[in-house]
């Protein structure tokens, strides 16, 4: 890296000054786990798309089986929480952009984030009640 | 809040429309309806959990021609958003910033996002054939 002489007398390091800027001073934490997730989500989505293929034309008791499969029970929850954080984090950064009013966006990233806590954990119940049931 | 005026994105009047700044927001607004498929996602997994008869109903919502209109716009949503997000996962990594590479593989999104979904569909109604 290139230093230039006013940089050389600061006493703060770079890595100090960069850390918590970012509109939301948090640096480049948010966008590092929207890439997190997203990469996650690769994989989670094809099978999910997959699996609904093969699941069409189920029935109640067939999409109860192959939820409480191991590996599909364990594979829904870690969508859940990967798409829902996903979900999250993009709706945040849209409000951002587009809504003017400090109270009002602040407002509604709150309702976001504790909303897909809610949709997260009421889905989550709602795999382990149905792969738990047997 | 220590600052207020932060830049915000421009809006989507003020420039004309390329297939780059066309390919940007859509990906955004496959996001957000991504966002009402994962609440269906919710619905859907609660129904099941609830019981036989919650699930039937929303097994016949989902199999109206509504809801196979909806399910087939969040099918698209889905494999846009996923391959423009490889795009972007590109860009992250210092690839294809050249116009010429952009509007390629801008293309090849949308063509792959359509082909993706028509065989996804067709292949789950083939399914249902066979059973």
């Amino acid at each position: 890296m290139v230093e230039t002489t006013t940089q050389k007398r600061q006493l703060r390091s770079n890595l100090s000054r960069v850390r918590g800027l970012g509109s939301t001073r948090e640096g480049v934490h948010h966008w590092w786990a929207q890439r997190m997730s997203a990469v996650a989500l690769l994989p989670l989505s094809m099978w999910f798309v997959y699996s609904l293929i093969t699941l069409t034309g189920a029935d109640y008791q067939s999409f109860h089986a192959w939820v409480s499969e191991f590996g599909n029970s364990v594979f829904l929850v870690l969508l859940i929480v990967t798409l829902f954080h996903h979900a999250q984090l993009g709706v945040t950064v849209v409000i951002e952009d587009y809504v003017h009013s400090e109270a009002v966006k602040m407002a509604m990233i709150m309702i976001v984030k504790y909303g897909s806590m809610l949709f997260m954990a009421s889905s989550i119940f709602a795999v382990l009640k149905i792969s738990l049931a047997g | 809040m220590a600052n207020d005026n932060k830049p915000l994105s421009p809006h989507l009047q003020v420039y004309r429309p390329q297939v780059t700044s066309v390919l940007s927001i859509t990906h955004r607004m496959t996001g957000m309806v991504l966002v009402l498929a994962a609440l269906l996602l919710t619905y859907w997994l609660a129904s099941a959990a609830y019981g036989p008869e919650a699930f039937g109903r929303a097994q016949v919502v989902l199999e109206s021609w509504f809801g196979r209109l909806v399910l087939f716009g969040f099918t698209f949503s889905l494999f846009y958003h996923l391959l423009n997000g490889l795009r972007h996962l590109g860009w992250d990594m210092g690839w294809g910033f050249e116009l010429r590479t952009l509007r390629l593989t801008g293309v090849l999104v949308v063509i792959g996002a359509i082909a993706l979904t028509f065989i996804s569909w067709f292949w789950a109604y083939g399914h249902v054939g066979k059973l």
